[in-house]
C-alpha cells in the first residue's frame, strides 16, 4: 500500500505539470471501468462513452481500461468488486436502475448495495410508453383503461426481464392509475428494447415500455407514437412534444439513470476524484452534447447526494416488488 | 442508379491510404481472432474498440477498421475448424463436419482455399443485398413475430437429423441434451432462476463460447493424452496437404451450393433473433437434403464446406441490415458494432441512411474492400495455415490446451467459466467415446432459449391459445418446410441409409 501511494505520489508529480487541476493529487495509475455486461449493452455504452470523454478532456491521462464481466445481471462484477476489489483506487463500474432493481430485489445473493461506494451519476433516461404510430391508442389513460377492462387484450412489450426495470415502469404507471391488481398486466419480455420496438413494428404486441433513447430512432422515423414520458415535467428540445404520465394524471415517474460505483475500500481521496472527474465530465459540453445525442436526461448527482438517491430507490423498488410479488 | 452514385461516393470516402490501411489492419487481426479458439468476432471487434478511440479515430475509419475484423474474423473461424476439427467460433462449426474430413484426406490445402473462395461468395452477395434491398428487408423482419420466429427454430431443428451421418437417436439425444443445458439460468419471462444452484454466475446462463472451447478444443486434447498413453499413434503428424488452389471443377461443382446457401444465409442473418450460427447450420442441413444423393457429406465433400462458409459469411453481412436499419443488432458481434456507432454519435436506425449516408456508404464500401483483401489475402496465406498440420501433436496439443484457456480467462476473467470449459471438455470427451455427435448439442444451447423464449412470448400474447402458432401464412409456410425436411428423408433414406451401412465402421466427422 506504502509502495502503491508512493508511486502514485510520483506519478501525480511529474504528470501534475500537464494535469493542474484541482484534484491532481490523485491520477488512477491505469483507470478501469467494469461494464458487467458483455460488450454492445448499455453499461458497456457508459463505461466507453466516459472513459473516451474523460480522456478527451484530459481528467484521465491514460486510456480507460474497459473491461466486460458479464453474469447474473451484473451480480458476478458486483461480487467481484466486493470480494476481489476491495481496495482498488482506478476502478469504477457502471450501474444504473437495473443495478438497483437487483440489489431491491436480492437478486445479487448474499450482496446488499453498502458494500460499496456510490459515486456519481451521468444522467437519466426517462421511461416511456409508447404504441405504433397507426394505433387508435393515442394517450397513456386510454391504453390504461384498455387494460383495466380487459388485462388480455394488451400485451405490453420491453427490453428486460419480468420484474425487471421496463416492467416495473409499466407496473408503476398502472399501479399509479388505480389498476388494483397490477400483476393482470400483460408484460412480454424481450431480449432488449430494440427488439421489443420491432415486434411493436411488426404488430405482435400493442405497447411499449422503455426508455428514450430506445424509442427516439423509431419517433423520428413517425413508426411509433410516444404516449407518455415518466418524467416529472416535460423535456427540453425536440423531446418536448412527449406528453408526460403526469399531466395525464397518472403520477408516475420512472427514470433510468446510469452512473458509477466503486469499491467499498476505496480511500477517501481517490473516492474523492472520481467524484469530482465524473462532476467535471457531467458540467462539460462535451458530454452535454453526448446526452443530447442520445436522448439522456440530466442527473445531476455526486458523492454523498448520490449514494442517498440510490438508497431511496432501492427502497421504492422493494416497496413494489412486494406489491406484486416478486419479492416477499 | 441513385444508389450507384452514392456507392460511388462511399468509395471516394474508404479509398484514402489510412482507410486502406485501417482495413488491411482489421483483415489481417480479424482472420488472427477467428483462427483462435475462444475468440470471436463480437470479442476481437471488442477488443479493438479502445485501439479505435486511442487513435483518434473518426466515425468512418473506425467502423472500417472494426467491420473489416468483422468479416476477417468470419473468415479465420474455419481455419481451425478445417485443421483441427475445433471450430473458431461459433458459426464455423458446421464447417468441421466436411472440412477435418477433407483435411484428414489429404486435401486440406483444398479445402482451405475453397472455403476462402465460398466465403468470398456469401459476403459478397450479401454486401449487394444490403445495398440494393436494405429498406425492403426490414419488412421481412418485421414479418417475423414471437410464433414466427418458434416456427423457425423448429425448423432447424427438424433439419438437424442431416448433421450428423451416424445414429439419429444420438443426434436427438445430443440435441435435448443441449436444450435442456440451455435452460439454465434466469428465466426471463417469469424472472425466477433455474438450476443455478444459488451461484451468481450461472445466472445469465453458460456461455455458448465456453461450451464451443470445452467439448471442441479440451476434449481433443483428453482424447490426445489418452491415445498417447496407449501407445496410438498420434495421426496430426502424417497428414498431407495436398495442393493449395483448388482444382477449377471443385469450384464448378460447389458454385451452385455457394449460390443457394448464400442468399439462405443472407436471410438468416437479416432476421434479429436468428444470426450466423442459424445461417450456417440452415444452410448446411438444407443443403445436405438437397445435393446429397451419395451420402458423402459429413465424409470430406467439398460442397459441405462451401455451404456453411458461404451460408455464415452471408450472415454477417445480412445481420448488418436490421443493425444499420432498425438499429436491432442480428448478432453478438452487431450489438458490439451498435455500441460503437451510439459511442461515436451516430444513431442507428431507419433515418441513418439519409441522416448519416457518408457513414453508411463508406461503411458499405469499405465491406466490398475488405471482402477483395480477404480473399487475396487469404488464398496465399493458406500455404502458411496448413503448416499447422506438420506440427507434431504433442506440441500442438499442449497449445491448444493453453491458447483455450488463455482465451476464455481473457475474455471473462472468471476462473468460474474455465471450471465449466473442464467440465465441458469431460463431457465432451465422454460424449465422443459414446460416439454422440457434439453439434447438436452447441445448436441446442445455442438455441434453445430464444426458442423458448419466442414460444413463451406467442403463448402468453394469445392468453395460452397454442393455436397461435399456426395463425400466420408464413408460420405455416415454416412449419410445412420444417416437416417435408424431417418425414421426406425417412422416406427417400433407405437407400441412404444402405449404403451408410457399408461404412458403419468409419465414425462420423463429429464424433471422432
Amino acid at each position: 500500500m506504502i509502495f502503491n501511494a508512493t508511486r502514485t505520489f510520483v506519478a501525480a508529480a511529474v504528470l501534475g505539470v500537464s494535469a493542474l487541476a484541482a484534484n491532481a493529487q490523485f491520477m488512477p495509475e491505469s483507470p478501469e471501468c467494469i461494464a458487467p455486461a458483455n460488450p454492445g449493452g448499455g453499461w458497456d455504452f457508459t463505461c466507453r462513452q466516459v472513459g473516451k470523454t474523460l480522456q478527451d478532456l484530459g481528467l484521465i491521462d491514460k486510456t480507460m481500461q474497459v473491461v466486460n464481466l458479464a453474469g447474473g445481471g451484473g451480480g458476478v462484477a458486483y461480487a467481484e468488486v466486493v470480494n476481489k476489489r476491495n481496495d482498488s483506487n482506478d476502478l469504477i463500474v457502471a450501474a444504473s436502475s437495473a443495478t438497483a432493481t437487483r440489489l431491491a430485489q436480492g437478486a445479487f445473493p448474499g450482496n446488499t448495495m453498502d458494500q460499496v461506494r456510490w459515486v456519481a451519476s451521468v444522467g437519466a433516461d426517462y421511461g416511456v410508453i409508447a404504441v405504433a404510430a397507426n394505433s387508435e391508442i393515442t394517450s397513456l389513460t386510454q391504453l390504461l383503461d384498455q387494460i383495466k377492462a380487459d388485462p388480455t387484450s394488451v400485451s405490453v412489450a420491453g427490453g428486460s426481464a419480468v420484474g425487471g426495470w421496463d416492467h416495473l415502469k409499466v407496473l408503476i404507471a398502472a399501479s399509479a392509475y388505480g389498476i388494483e391488481d397490477v400483476r393482470k398486466v400483460k408484460y412480454i419480455a424481450f431480449d432488449g428494447g430494440g427488439e421489443a420496438v420491432t415486434q411493436l413494428l411488426a404488430g405482435s404486441v400493442q405497447a411499449f415500455t422503455g426508455d428514450i433513447s430506445e424509442a427516439k430512432g423509431f419517433v423520428d422515423s413517425g413508426d411509433i407514437k410516444v404516449i407518455a414520458v415518466l418524467a416529472p415535467e416535460r423535456l427540453d428540445g425536440e423531446f418536448a412534444d412527449f406528453p408526460t404520465a403526469r399531466e395525464q394524471g397518472v403520477d408516475a415517474i420512472g427514470a433510468n439513470w446510469r452512473g458509477f460505483y466503486a469499491p467499498g475500500g476505496m480511500s477517501d481521496e481517490a473516492y474523492d476524484a472520481w467524484v469530482s472527474k465524473i462532476g467535471e465530465l457531467y458540467a462539460s459540453d462535451e458530454w452535454k452534447a453526448v446526452m443530447a445525442a442520445n436522448g439522456m436526461a440530466p442527473l445531476d448527482l455526486q458523492g454523498d447526494a448520490f449514494q442517498t438517491f440510490v438508497s431511496e430507490s432501492v427502497a421504492q423498488i422493494q416497496n413494489i416488488s412486494r406489491e406484486i410479488g416478486i419479492i416477499k | 442508379m441513385e444508389t450507384l452514385a452514392s456507392l460511388g461516393d462511399g468509395f471516394a470516402i474508404a479509398l484514402t491510404w489510412q482507410n486502406l490501411g485501417l482495413a488491411l489492419l482489421g483483415c489481417f487481426l480479424g482472420t488472427i481472432m477467428g483462427a483462435l479458439p475462444g475468440l470471436g468476432p463480437s470479442n476481437g471487434v471488442a477488443i479493438l474498440i479502445p485501439l479505435a478511440f486511442t487513435l483518434g479515430l473518426g466515425a468512418t475509419p473506425s467502423l472500417i477498421l472494426l467491420t473489416s475484423v468483422y468479416y476477417g474474423a468470419m473468415y479465420g473461424g474455419r481455419i481451425s475448424s478445417i485443421l483441427l476439427n475445433i471450430p473458431g467460433d461459433e458459426p464455423a462449426m458446421m464447417t468441421c463436419l466436411d472440412g477435418y474430413p477433407m483435411a484428414r484426406k489429404g486435401l486440406a490445402g483444398e479445402a482451405l482455399s475453397l472455403s476462402g473462395i465460398a466465403s468470398f461468395v456469401g459476403a459478397f452477395f450479401a454486401t449487394w443485398g444490403l445495398i440494393l434491398l436494405a429498406p425492403q428487408l426490414v419488412k421481412i423482419a418485421l414479418l417475423f413475430g414471437p410464433a414466427e420466429y418458434f416456427a423457425l427454430f423448429a425448423l432447424a431443428f427438424m433439419t438437424l437429423g442431416g448433421v450428423s451421418s451416424t445414429n439419429q437417436a444420438k443426434s436427438a439425444f445430443a440435441a435435448a441434451l443441449g436444450l435442456g443445458l440451455a435452460t439454465i439460468g434466469v428465466d426471463t419471462q417469469t424472472g425466477v432462476p433455474r438450476f443455478t444452484f444459488g451461484e451468481v454466475h450461472l445466472y445469465d446462463g453458460l456461455d455458448f463460447l465456453v461450451a464451443i472451447v470445452g467439448l471442441f478444443a479440451l476434449s481433443e486434447v483428453f482424447i490426445f493424452l489418452e491415445t498417447r498413453h496407449g501407445g496410438a499413434e498420434a495421426d496430426g503428424k502424417k497428414m498431407e496437404i495436398g495442393r493449395l488452389y483448388p482444382p477449377m471443377s471443385m469450384v464448378k461443382q460447389c458454385t451452385p451450393t455457394m449460390l443457394r446457401t448464400s442468399v439462405l444465409g443472407f436471410l438468416a442473418g437479416v432476421l434479429p433473433g436468428a444470426g450466423a450460427s442459424l445461417g450456417s447450420f440452415i444452410s448446411y442441413s438444407m443443403e445436405k437434403r438437397l445435393v446429397d444423393k451419395e451420402g458423402t457429406f459429413g465424409k470430406g465433400d467439398p460442397r459441405g464446406v462451401a455451404a456453411p462458409e458461404a451460408g455464415n459469411n452471408a450472415a454477417a453481412g445480412g445481420a448488418l441490415v436490421p443493425m444499420l436499419a432498425l438499429g436491432v443488432p442480428g448478432s453478438g458481434t452487431t450489438a458490439v458494432l451498435l455500441a460503437v456507432l451510439l459511442a461515436l454519435n451516430i444513431t442507428p436506425g431507419p433515418l441513418l441512411f439519409t441522416q448519416n449516408p457518408d457513414v453508411v456508404w463508406g461503411l458499405i464500401a469499405a465491406l466490398f474492400i475488405a471482402n477483395f483483401m480477404l480473399l487475396a489475402m487469404n488464398i496465399p496465406m493458406v500455404g502458411i495455415f496448413t503448416r499447422v498440420l506438420m506440427i507434431p501433436s504433442r506440441v500442438l496439443m499442449p497449445i491448444v490446451a493453453m491458447v483455450s484457456f488463455v482465451g476464455i480467462y481473457g475474455i471473462s476473467g472468471s476462473s468460474f467459466d474455465l471450471l465449466v470449459m473442464i467440465g465441458f471438455g469431460v463431457m465432451g470427451w465422454l460424449l465422443r467415446k459414446f460416439d454422440v455427435p457434439l453439434v447438436p448439442i452447441i445448436l441446442g444451447t445455442l438455441l434453445g432459449n430464444s426458442m423458448e423464449n419466442n414460444l413463451r412470448r406467442a403463448i402468453t400474447i394469445d392468453n395460452g391459445n397454442w393455436l397461435t402458432l399456426f395463425d400466420s401464412p408464413l408460420a405455416l409456410t415454416l412449419w410445412a418446410i420444417a416437416i417435408i425436411g424431417f418425414i421426406l428423408p425417412l422416406v427417400v433414406g433407405r437407400k441412404v441409409k444402405a449404403s451408410m451401412h457399408e461404412k458403419r465402421d468409419q465414425p462420423g466427422s463429429t464424433a471422432d
